[in-house]
């Protein structure tokens, strides 16, 4: 896939992992995990990228004796996701136009 | 390899960087492995999910910006003791003038490289507008009756056209090349900051 493209999709990805409710980084891998793969390394990036950008907040909690960072949405997060699906359909049109022009080639 | 040898390893191969963000990576990746121990999964197995410590140094060093890392090298680790101070400003017009020099060269070096970018698409444009030229006198010249002056200047023009055309790619490939080797200096700048350190 293409790079530009698939970064634009993990920061949506990571976003609706924590729609619902604030997680954790080893959570948002796991929930993600069926869908797309990430690495933890790539996930740091991501959550960096996304907290400077006003998208989500962090903070840490105590979990069995130690300390665990959980990841809170804002409402520019929030918002991100609805441009999101707004592309998306942008884009879905622009697919199904691809495919037709193509099948009616063949 | 175990948890804590795996933290220290990393957080020596990022020295150089701010320390919070070697501390923040390394709370990071030790909150990442306590949460995969905890789910049953061994402390070695959750160590290797991590990848190898170069490879996640080496994508550090691609991200944290070069001034971030500058920054953090010029300030200094101890307190300068009043005779250092001095010997510092006695000796400013040597060390200045020599480190102002020394950051023209480089300087210059890079705007040379540059200019050979520009001067390449600037002779891309005067042949493109030689081009037109030529196929605009060569209409000129045929109405005005000099066919043998027409026909020498489209012919003129069309050899143009086809340099035209080889002077683009020429150029562009010079210039995508020029932009990755400028990528790979900022990036061997950076290694130099952070490797000498682990030393």
């Amino acid at each position: 896939m293409d790079i530009q493209l698939k970064r634009g999709l993990l920061d949506v990805c990571v976003l609706a992992a924590i729609k619902n409710e604030d997680s954790y980084g080893y959570k948002i891998i796991k929930d993600l995990k069926p869908y797309i793969e990430l690495s933890q390394s790539t996930l740091y990036t991501i959550l960096k990228r996304l907290e400077t950008a006003h998208m989500l907040t962090v903070h840490t909690v105590e979990h069995d004796g130690r300390l665990r960072k959980y990841y809170h949405i804002t409402e520019e997060g929030i918002k991100r996701i609805d441009d999101f699906k707004n592309e998306w359909n942008e884009i879905l049109t622009i697919y199904r136009f691809v495919v037709k022009e193509d099948e009616e080639d063949v | 390899m175990c948890k804590q040898e795996f933290l220290e390893q990393l957080s020596r191969g990022l020295y150089g960087l701010p320390q919070e963000d070697i501390e923040e990576r390394v709370s990071f990746y030790s909150e990442m492995i306590d949460d995969q121990v905890e789910e049953g999964i061994s402390e070695a197995e959750a160590v290797c999910a991590l990848g190898s410590v170069e490879e996640i140094v080496a994508q550090v060093v691609a991200e944290v910006p070069l001034t971030r890392i500058a920054k953090e090298r010029v300030k200094t680790k101890r307190k300068l003791s009043s005779g250092e101070i001095i010997l510092l400003t006695l000796g400013s017009p040597i060390w200045l003038s020599l480190l102002i020099a020394a950051l023209a060269v480089v300087f210059s070096l890079y705007i040379s490289l540059w200019a050979v970018i520009v001067s390449l698409w600037s002779v891309f444009v005067s042949f493109f507008v030689c081009t037109i030229c030529c196929v605009l006198a060569c209409f000129v010249l045929f109405f005005s009756g000099n066919g043998i002056a027409g026909a020498f200047s489209l012919c003129a023009g069309l050899v143009l056209a086809g340099l035209t055309i080889f002077m683009f790619y020429g150029c562009f490939a010079a210039t995508k090349g020029t932009a990755i080797l400028t990528k790979k200096i900022i990036i061997w700048i950076k290694n130099c900051f952070i490797r000498k350190e682990e030393v």
